[in-house]
């Protein structure tokens, strides 16, 4: 298995690894059985994402989509976060491996879940309206049914 | 930046003196065994000689020795070719949980085709119950296969009590010595052991040859069809240039296996201590006594092994894991599962193989790595920072 230039990158080096404290909204996806969690930690101001950080416990290509995940989300409206999709993730990292694939399928929905965890907080919304906007699904592992 | 190899379980560096013995069997003797003229006679020759070094070392006749493609061929023929041939005898095959695939999918292939086969569970050290094995023993039984040792965590299993248990009942004994061979002193008579796979790559021979040993009198149905090489049970032109490295890796290795073992011993025990001494929250899986001299494997809590492989590439350390991503399906290590860890504390294990060339400086750049990379992929883990935050719990 070869992982890219570019996601060797972002396993080596990763970007905005941490937590925010006072952070607008936290959003965790992933399991310790299937061996990949994902928290994403977001700062929303005037409905921008002004800060973002990660933790991330996975493998190589978990890393590297948490990483450039907060990249591509940084600076940008919550809007424009939402849309965001695991294939962008994937082609930004130059591909992934097909095993691989899932890693950037968590990351897509740990922002959904932060910006969820946002909207909750707020408290301007029904949850229906934010599984809508943030179109949350359960999570599901094939490997271990989780 | 140099190579440090710690996956010797995986395959190990052919021996300078086995490559020059191998040499000459690729342009100069490269006659076929099976030939009347002098190049063909000579290589036969080699070849037997090859079959007296691995008899010697197993304590068997060199006509009880058949050389085949490797270590999972030995297998696929030991087990299908008796388990067919004593069919009319009982369909029944015990084997165990944390054999290597070589063995668990060629048992499950024969239950597809209508054998029965009974997986005996291990310990939490990962040592056969040899009760379960005993009670699974039915009229019908008419092949044990068990590892020798375990190629991820390198437990070491009681084969001569296996062994009487098997004899005892008229049962058939294999074992998949493919990580012991090298390592340990095997003597097939006194160990009441029938059927034996080892493979050269595990012991500073070439890839892509081992060999089968089979008992006189234990029945074994022929693996690939053709020719009448191997006694007629293997056939196929001889690969000579690796037989006779496997003959030379074998002579080699028992040659000086004590001193070699020391010295690897001494390594990987210094290995564990050090890490146990500088990384707090490790579990070491397997038993420390009966193990193979250069397996460890440790999980590494809170982290996940293939990022932890990766980190220690791009400083050139070679080292292998059971995690999920590293196995290549989502699953961890069938191993480490049947030993009771949980999912999460075997995606984050270790196994470190040492082997005769390896030195204290690479253990102790190896240590220093692993405290830098595991510190820091713990400072990027959503379990640790639970973990600290509930107050090591």
């Amino acid at each position: 298995m070869e992982y890219s230039e570019k996601v060797v990158d972002h396993y080596t080096n990763p970007r905005n690894v941490g937590k925010i404290e006072d952070a607008s909204g936290v959003g965790e996806v992933g399991n310790p059985v299937c061996g990949d969690i994902m928290k994403m930690f977001i700062k929303v101001e005037n409905n921008v994402i002004v800060d973002v950080k990660f933790k991330t416990f996975g493998c190589g290509a978990a890393i590297a989509t948490s990483s450039i995940s907060t990249e591509m989300i940084k600076g940008k409206t919550i809007e424009e976060a939402l849309q965001l999709k695991n294939t962008d993730v994937v082609n930004s990292l130059g591909g992934l491996p097909p095993v691989k694939l899932h890693c950037s399928v968590l990351a897509e929905e740990a922002i959904h879940e932060a910006i969820a965890d946002y909207y909750r907080k707020e408290g301007k919304m029904t949850e229906e309206e934010i599984k809508e906007k943030c179109n949350l699904k359960e999570h599901h592992c094939d490997s271990c049914g989780i | 930046m140099n190579t440090i190899y710690l996956d010797n379980s995986a395959t190990t560096k052919t021996d300078e003196e086995v490559l020059k013995a191998m040499l000459p069997y690729f342009s100069e003797n490269y006659g076929n065994p099976s030939s009347i003229y002098k190049i063909g006679r000579e290589n036969k020759k080699a070849v037997e000689e090859a079959r007296e070094k691995v008899a010697k070392v197993l304590n068997c006749e060199p006509n009880e020795i058949y050389f085949t493609a490797g270590g999972s061929e030995s297998d696929n023929t030991a087990i299908r070719g008796i388990a067919y041939s004593y069919k009319n005898k009982g369909n029944h095959i015990i084997t165990s949980k944390i054999e290597h695939p070589a063995v668990l999918e060629t048992c499950k292939q024969l239950e597809k085709e209508g054998f029965e086969v009974t997986y005996v569970g291990v310990d939490e050290n990962g040592i056969i119950r040899l009760d379960e094995l005993e009670n699974s023993i039915k009229p019908t039984t008419t092949l044990i296969t068990i590892m020798f040792a375990n190629n991820e965590i390198g437990t070491i299993q009681p084969v001569k009590e296996i062994g009487e248990i098997a004899k005892k009942n008229n049962i058939a004994f294999h074992t998949d010595a493919v990580q012991a061979v090298g390592s340990e002193r095997i003597d097939v008579k006194e160990m009441n052991i029938d059927s034996l796979s080892l493979s050269a790559h595990k012991f500073y021979g070439p890839k892509g040859v081992g060999a089968l040993y089979v008992r006189k009198g234990i029945k074994f149905d022929k693996f690939i069809n053709g020719g009448h090489q191997e006694r007629n049970k293997r056939a196929g032109t001889e690969n000579v240039p690796g037989i006779v490295g496997l003959g030379k890796a074998i002579e080699l290795a028992y040659d000086s296996l004590e001193e070699h073992n020391k010295k690897i011993k001494e390594l990987r025990d210094y290995y564990v201590e050090q890490v146990k001494e500088k990384i707090p929250y490790i579990k070491i899986n397997g038993d420390m006594q009966k193990r193979l001299v250069g397996n460890s494997n440790i999980s590494f809590r809170f982290i996940e092994g293939e990022g932890l492989l990766l980190n220690l590439d791009l400083k050139g350390i070679c080292a292998s894991s059971g995690s999920a991503c590293t196995s290549g399906s989502l699953d961890p290590s069938h191993v480490l599962l049947a030993i009771g860890l949980p999912h999460e504390i075997a995606h984050g294990s270790l196994r470190v193989s040492i082997g005769k060339y390896n030195t204290k400086e690479e253990i102790d750049y190896t240590v220093e790595s692993l405290v830098e990379i595991v510190g820091r992929l713990r400072e990027m883990s959503p379990l640790w920072e639970k973990f600290i935050e509930e107050g090591n719990k």
